[in-house]
């Protein structure tokens, strides 16, 4: 057939399926157009006109046409209701579970840097001084001082409100970090694990030592137990990249990076949560000095505990069902 | 290493093209988004002055969504293109050139920290030049790409001419080259035409506009006209 008879063959056809694109399905007299069929035939008239190597302008045309109706067959639909809950109730804590020995190592990283630095700050008082400078430190302790009524700066709820802000800036932030550096085959996520390990455990060993128990430990331990789980975790997604291209395994790299950025993300979504959740209690229940401090005490421990027992038990009946 | 050209196979057996787009637009792209994304913030912030502290508070929240998920929203429900890719003629698609979805743009700009270390994007502009289709680690991870949104040119409008019958042994390669001058009637002057058509007189016996008319016509039955 000659290009001509071709394209006067076809040539309804394609506008309908432009005009169908364009309206996004809407215009009514378009709205009959079979998709699935109508970009099947295009397809195979492309096949056609390049078979019988038509002029290069038509095969462009049709080529944007098949591309434009590609995007629309193909559209991804992720975003689902009962997707996201199925996620909160089950997904996450078995995506975690299933990384168990990354997050154990993640764990590892934070917590020893930690341990090492609270033990060197709580029996040396010059310590502290490798990691803060000199104002850092009496800022620091002025801000859990006992001897101050209030924690911190004064603060009314508008403060409140702006302390929000700076925690969702400023701590999400250092975990999607933690999490990115990962990719620099897992040398960021060790660094920033590392880092915020000896940095919170000479505060840790520091505050203690100079003895603002009182007043230190109530503030953190409520959003602690969503904080500190919340990097920790960042930072196994990001080892999650970094041992897909260190040790690929039986993919090449670029495969194997895609899958494991696709397990990273399950991680990752939930720490996000996590990481709201820590900002909205340090901002506006930590801070509170009307609370007892030994109600903080107590419902912190029952968060780290529910935190807990939510990685640990979560999910586990369907698993067990469906196997 | 210079053909830009990323061509995939859909399940109908169809190759689909594009062309990758290179550092330089999509630099020039990241700076028109970092201007709109400063005005933005600075609107902001003279608004949200007349709330004091609460107003800092709220103003740093909208500063992390702008900074995390600026990109992640217009890639997602504006077809691939920030207001700086449209502003250059670039989208972001999945690497099988579907529209990417949620998780995949959440990866490749939560990514783009990696990719800024350790100054100025060092890194993913590193990475960029390193691969064949210009993808930065982002990219990488999440399986995604910058191509140039092709425009659709308009379908073909040819000169009308009297279809004449070919001379004799005209082999494909001939005959695409007379429709492709054909087709190509509005880009090139009509002289540059001329000069093309008087290439061909040892065969045709014509010069200028008589040649060239005469390579029309046959064009024109090339494609399928009659008289």
């Amino acid at each position: 057939m000659r290009q001509r008879d071709f394209e006067n063959r076809y040539r309804d056809s394609w506008t309908q399926l432009e005009t169908w694109l364009k309206g996004d399905g809407k215009d009514a007299k378009a709205a009959a157009l079979d998709l699935p069929a109508a970009y099947r035939d295009l397809c195979q008239q492309l096949a056609m006109a390049k078979e019988r190597q038509y002029t290069g302008r038509l095969i462009d045309h049709l080529n944007q046409l098949v591309m434009a109706a590609h995007h629309r067959v193909y559209r991804q639909q992720t975003l689902r209701r009962k997707g996201w809950l199925h996620y909160l109730l089950a997904g996450f804590p078995q995506a975690v579970r299933a990384n168990g020995r990354t997050v154990a190592l993640a764990s590892a990283l934070f917590l020893l840097p930690a341990l090492v630095m609270g033990i060197g700050t709580y029996n040396n008082d010059a310590l502290i001084y490798a990691v803060m400078s000199p104002g850092d430190v009496l800022s620091l302790e002025s801000m859990y001082d006992p001897g101050n009524r209030v924690l911190g700066r004064e603060r009314g709820s508008d403060t409140d409100l702006r302390m929000f802000g700076f925690y969702i800036k400023n701590n999400i932030g250092i975990a999607f970090r933690t999490f990115a550096g990962g990719i620099l085959f897992g040398l960021g996520s060790i660094f920033f694990l590392v880092f915020n390990g000896v940095y919170l455990g000479a505060v840790f060993g520091h505050i203690t030592r100079v003895g603002f128990v009182s007043t230190f430990y109530p503030f953190v331990i409520g959003h602690g137990a969503f904080e500190l789980t919340a990097i920790v975790l960042a930072g196994a997604a990001g080892l999650l990249l970094g041992r897909s291209l260190v040790d690929p395994g039986q993919h090449r790299r670029s495969v194997a990076l895609r899958l494991a950025s696709v397990e990273a993300m399950k991680i990752m979504y939930g720490t996000f949560l996590m990481l709201v959740i820590a900002a909205f209690l340090e901002a506006f229940w930590s801070s509170s000095a009307a609370t007892p401090i030994s109600i903080k005490l107590g419902v912190g421990a029952l968060l780290w505990v529910l935190v807990f027992a939510y990685f640990v038990l979560a999910g586990r009946r369907e698993v067990s069902s469906a196997s | 290493m210079l053909d830009t050209t990323y061509n995939v196979e859909t399940p109908e057996g169809i190759d689909l093209r594009a062309r990758a787009a290179g550092p330089v637009p999509r630099i020039l792209a990241f700076a028109v988004d970092l201007f709109y994304r400063t005005l933005v913030l600075t609107g902001l912030g003279i608004v949200l002055a007349f709330a004091d502290t609460a107003g800092m508070g709220i103003w740093l929240v909208c500063s992390f969504l702008l900074e995390w998920f600026y990109p992640v929203f217009f890639e997602v429900l504006r077809g691939g293109q920030t207001p700086g890719k449209k502003a250059f003629g670039l989208m972001v698609v999945n690497d099988n050139l579907t529209p990417i979805s949620w998780g995949a743009s959440i990866v490749r700009n939560l990514l783009r920290f990696a990719d800024f270390l350790p100054f100025a994007y060092a890194t993913g502009i590193i990475a960029m030049t390193l691969g064949r289709y210009f993808q930065r680690l982002g990219d990488l991870a999440a399986g995604t790409l910058v191509v140039y949104r092709e425009t659709d040119k308009a379908p073909i409008a040819l000169p009308d001419s009297a279809p004449l019958p070919p001379p004799r042994n005209l082999k494909q390669p001939d005959q695409q080259a007379l429709v492709s001058l054909l087709e190509r009637h509005n880009d090139l002057s009509e002289a540059r035409q001329q000069e093309l058509a008087n290439l061909l007189e040892p065969i045709t016996q014509k010069r200028d506009g008589a040649a060239l008319d005469y390579l029309r016509s046959v064009g024109s039955w090339l494609l399928g006209g009659r008289g």
